[in-house]
C-alpha cells in the first residue's frame, strides 16, 4: 500500500442470520492478512469485529461493518438501526447480557462483547439512544 | 506440546486438519461460551469444547487458535469441519469430559492461561 492508499471495506449484517455469522469478520481479517498488517494487530481486529458483527446480529434489526484501512490505522465502524441500548454504562459491565436462551445455547451472551471489544482496540466510541440505533467506532493503530 | 502429543494422551480422534499436528500449544483453555475465549485466550492455546457449531470454528479463526478439542465424545456437524479445513485448524474429539481432559493435559504439562496473568 502506498501512503495515499485506503482500502475500504462495506458489509451488510442481517438480524438473526446465524448461518452465515462470521463471513465479515473473517472477510476483513483475510484482508488485513493479505496487507500485511502484523499478526497481533490483525487478531485484535478480527475479534473485535466478530463481537460487533455477532451483537448486530443477535441484538438488532440489521446493521453494517464499514473497515478503513490506512497505512497508520484501520478504523472500524458497526452501525446498526435499533433498537439502541438504553443504558451504556450497565451495557460495556462484564456478564452484564441481555441475549436469550437461544443466542446462549450457542455459545454468545456471555456480557463479554462490548469489554471485550474495548479491550482489543486502540480507541472505542460507542454511541447509542433507546428507540434508536447504536454505532460502534473503533480504532486500531498500525505500527510495524 | 505437541498437538500430535495430545491426540495420543487423550485417546483423540482427528477428524480435521490432520496434516497438522506438528504444531505446538502452551495453553488450555475450556468453555462453552465463546464471548469468554474471545475475551481470554491467545494464539498459542488449543481449545477444549462441548460446543459444537460454527461459531466455535470462527472463534478459533478470528484468534489463530491452532486447534480444538471436543470433549464428551461431541463431534461438530459437517458446515464446522469444512470451515476448520479451509482455515488450518486441527479438529480432534476425545470420548472424556471436559473435567477429565482438563486434569490429563495439565498434568502432562499443558498449561491454564491464567498463567499469564490475563484473567482478572
Amino acid at each position: 500500500m502506498s501512503t495515499q492508499d485506503m482500502v475500504k471495506l462495506n458489509y451488510r449484517v442481517y438480524p438473526e442470520d446465524f448461518a452465515k455469522a462470521g463471513d465479515a469478520s473473517s472477510n476483513t481479517k483475510k484482508v488485513l492478512k493479505k496487507l500485511g498488517i502484523p499478526s497481533d494487530i490483525t487478531r485484535r481486529a478480527a475479534v473485535a469485529t466478530y463481537e460487533a458483527e455477532m451483537n448486530i446480529i443477535i441484538h438488532s434489526s440489521g446493521g453494517e461493518i464499514i473497515v478503513n484501512i490506512w497505512t497508520t490505522k484501520i478504523e472500524i465502524i458497526a452501525k446498526d438501526c435499533g433498537p439502541g441500548i438504553p443504558d451504556i454504562d450497565k451495557a460495556m459491565q462484564k456478564g452484564y447480557s441481555t441475549a436469550s436462551d437461544h443466542v446462549r445455547e450457542m455459545g454468545f451472551g456471555a456480557g463479554m462483547g462490548l469489554p471485550n471489544m474495548k479491550r482489543c482496540s486502540d480507541g472505542f466510541l460507542i454511541d447509542s439512544k433507546g428507540g434508536e440505533g447504536t454505532t460502534v467506532t473503533m480504532i486500531f493503530y498500525i505500527d510495524y | 506440546m505437541y498437538l500430535y502429543e495430545i491426540r495420543g494422551i487423550l485417546d483423540a480422534e482427528v477428524i480435521a486438519g490432520k496434516s497438522r499436528m506438528d504444531r505446538e500449544v502452551e495453553f488450555a483453555f475450556g468453555a462453552d461460551l465463546m464471548s469468554d475465549v474471545l475475551a481470554f485466550v491467545n494464539e498459542r492455546t488449543v481449545l477444549l469444547t462441548g460446543l459444537t457449531n460454527p461459531q466455535v470454528v470462527r472463534t478459533a479463526e478470528m484468534m489463530d487458535i491452532a486447534a480444538i478439542i471436543y470433549v464428551r465424545g461431541k463431534r461438530p456437524d459437517a458446515a464446522s469441519l469444512e470451515l476448520a479445513e479451509e482455515n488450518g485448524i486441527t479438529i480432534m474429539w476425545t470420548p472424556y469430559t471436559l473435567y477429565t481432559t482438563s486434569g490429563i493435559l495439565y498434568n502432562a504439562g499443558l498449561k491454564g492461561i491464567d498463567e499469564l496473568g490475563v484473567v482478572k
